[in-house]
């Protein structure tokens, strides 16, 4: 299995601050681009989360389906979502990276060719948003199999039993969803609730990296920041979308603010 | 190893999926987000308990009667069957329904469990409206809000429709992603309802989604064949020796309920036909994934035929008829593919025009495009087999609601 991930964990751990993780899509808004936001807010961000955009999303917000609609009509391919992850490595063997995305371009795909392919551009983990457990234990362990980590996702509307059964079957890392929405929704429950069941997922097993997700913004952060690691991903859609609108540079634009979240943990 | 997939006789086909939801082994399922797995679980066993709840089957019963208007006439087209010659055509006029079409049943049926889970809000998606139609005036008739979800170019082009659920007090939310039709107002309605589960119970508009879904649809529309079973028995004495049922399979709701009593006979006696849309004769684009060999894809959160790229992103469709405009199909009629119990074909847009035509011309029946597509293929066979066959079409919708692409389209009406 690849270390990279825990190895992360333990170096946030060791700063005594979360692990931050970004979510950006591939290919949004090209290939290079998306290329070079990756490399450069990546020297800020602990993980990378690269979507592999797919255009019948049913748990995105309308941040993250502009910046896969805009990726999808660029052209991208999931030839090329390998291909930008592998790039990235050339330059950042260490950071872990992490394809997200729908099961239907996996299954189109082929479940082992996909993950030889994941293998083959270094991709650490994998987060598949509508496979969920028990449906997902057959793919879960082919990734395993692989030296590829399968992450779990917990919800608030997860019940105890099923909690138990997930974690059990869990790897390094269990994405907890922060409420129930779709991505880059307003932040309707209160931190001191989000990190109350955050606590009962990591008691299960303490050696797993729970992080949270949903609604994380500049804003909201810092009272987060008990977690193991925190996930932002529709406000740095919402930055690409912004920049490109107001024809500024994307790169810089977005590399502030994962900069400035990052500050917010220090 | 392949295994052969068998049909079960003596068990509803809703009920032939196994644990994980799969319809021989491989269409259906719940490709869902995590936060749906509780609410879809809750909807399972609610469901399972009400469907052998008696009070709660009298209370089905009675509003299928009493509001519904059951049973809708069972006719023979005499005029159509002689000018075609050949084969007897008769009609299941189900379009006489409250409201206009099938869609009703599984509105009702959905409105009734919301309130049984004690849930005050409703949702659910809409692509022709009449879907969206339908479970506001059930949303109403039962005391729910409701809220509707609708590409926001299908508000333009079916006005009537939303002005008549404006009027029964629903609120039609426009959605502006991907195509702006239907398959992006169900991917909204799903992920309101990922937001919103805790209070809100979904209506999926057709036999597709996530298992449950499915099978609460197909159980709703079914009251179609118990009652054209009756009627034949009482037209002919038993049920005869060749029959044809023609149904139009967009999702699939209406031809499943139109089968489901008759899918444990032998093909050689009811031939199951279901007609996809095949779009304008010179387009590629279709909404057919079962009759033009689409591959097995994830749509929606089931796994079915679905016309797709490649890489797996869902195709455009294109039909003149916006309720079979949807690129998968219900994982039940896969199944009945595969196993070879029915049989698939496409009628283009300008074969239903037609069909809409010749019998409107011929008949006191004016169907809407959707069954039109299933008229054409009665008239294209019809011809073709003796008077001993009957042909049965289920006209599931009324033309009323395509009155301005008729007018379009055919320069009169």
């Amino acid at each position: 299995m690849s270390y990279l991930l825990n190895k992360a964990f333990l170096n946030a751990k060791k700063e005594n601050r979360p692990a931050l993780l970004t979510y950006t899509v591939a290919g949004d808004n090209t290939k290079k681009k998306s290329l070079e936001i990756l490399k450069s807010i990546s020297n800020y961000a602990d993980i990378c989360e690269l979507g592999f955009p797919h255009n019948t999303p049913i748990a995105d917000g309308g941040q993250i389906q502009t910046s896969a609609y805009r990726a999808i009509k660029n052209g991208i391919k999931i030839k090329d979502v390998f291909s930008i992850a592998k790039n990235f490595k050339k330059s950042k063997k260490n950071t872990p990276i992490i394809l997200m995305g729908y099961y239907n371009m996996i299954f189109q795909f082929n479940e082992n060719k996909f993950l030889d392919k994941c293998k083959k551009s270094y991709v650490d983990g994998l987060i598949v948003v509508d496979l969920p457990y028990p449906e997902n234990k057959s793919f879960a362990s082919k990734c395993k199999k692989n030296g590829i980590n399968f992450i779990q996702l917990v919800s608030p509307t997860t019940s105890q039993i099923r909690l138990k059964k997930i974690i059990k079957d869990s790897h390094d890392m269990v994405y907890y969803i922060s409420m129930l929405s779709t991505t880059g929704g307003k932040l309707k429950v209160s931190p001191k609730k989000i990190l109350e069941r955050y606590n009962k997922i990591k008691n299960q097993n303490k050696s797993k990296n729970v992080v949270i997700g949903f609604g994380i913004t500049e804003k909201t952060i810092k009272s987060l920041k008990k977690a193991d690691g925190l996930v932002v991903g529709s406000a740095i859609c919402k930055e690409i979308s912004k920049s490109i609108e107001r024809r500024q540079n994307t790169v810089t634009n977005v590399t502030n603010i994962v900069k400035r979240l990052r500050n917010k943990i220090q | 190893m392949k295994l052969k997939m068998k049909l079960k006789r003596g068990i509803p086909l809703i009920d032939q999926h196994d644990q994980q939801g799969f319809w021989g082994g491989k269409f259906g399922g719940s490709f869902i987000p995590e936060t749906l797995k509780k609410p879809v679980e809750d909807l399972t066993k609610e469901f399972k308990q009400l469907r052998n709840n008696k009070e709660f089957l009298k209370k089905r019963d009675f509003y299928f009667k009493n509001y519904i208007g059951s049973p809708t006439s069972f006719v023979k087209l005499e005029n159509l069957s002689n000018h075609l010659g050949g084969a007897q055509i008769w009609a299941k006029v189900v379009s006489e329904a409250n409201g206009g079409a099938h869609k009703i049943y599984n509105a009702t049926v959905h409105a009734l469990i919301c309130k049984a889970m004690g849930k005050k809000y409703i949702v659910g998606d809409t692509g022709a409206g009449y879907a969206g139609k339908m479970l506001s005036m059930a949303a109403k008739k039962f005391g729910l809000k409701c809220k509707i979800f609708m590409g926001a170019k299908d508000i333009k082009r079916q006005k009537p429709n939303c002005d008549a659920m404006k009027k029964n007090g629903a609120e039609i939310v426009p959605v502006y992603s991907g195509s702006q039709t239907l398959v992006d107002a169900v991917s909204e309605c799903m992920r309101y309802w990922v937001s919103n589960c805790d209070n809100t119970h979904m209506c999926v508009g057709s036999t597709v989604g996530p298992n449950i879904f499915v099978k609460i649809c197909g159980w709703s529309t079914a009251q179609i064949s118990r009652e054209l079973k009756t009627q034949l028995k009482k037209e002919f004495k038993k049920i005869p020796n060749k029959i044809k049922l023609i149904n139009c399979v967009g999702g699939g709701s209406s031809a499943y309920g139109f089968w489901s009593e008759f899918i444990d006979f032998d093909k050689k006696q009811i031939e199951l036909i279901g007609v996809e849309a095949g779009g304008p004769k010179k387009s590629k684009l279709h909404a057919a994934p079962l009759s033009r060999n689409a591959k097995v894809g994830i749509l929606h959160g089931a796994a079915s035929y679905v016309c797709q790229n490649n890489e797996g992103q869902i195709s455009n469709t294109e039909s003149i008829s916006a309720g079979l405009d949807y690129p998968g199909v219900s994982p039940i009629h896969c199944f009945l593919k595969d196993t070879k119990r029915a049989r698939y074909t496409y009628a283009t847009d300008e074969d239903a025009l037609n069909a809409h035509v010749m019998v409107t011309k011929f008949e006191k029946l004016n169907p809407s495009l959707e069954p039109s597509h299933a008229f054409a293929e009665a008239i294209k066979i019809a011809p073709k087999l003796g008077k001993d066959t009957i042909i049965i079409v289920n006209s599931c919708g009324d033309a009323k609601k395509d009155r301005d692409i008729l007018r379009e389209r055919l320069g009169k009406h």
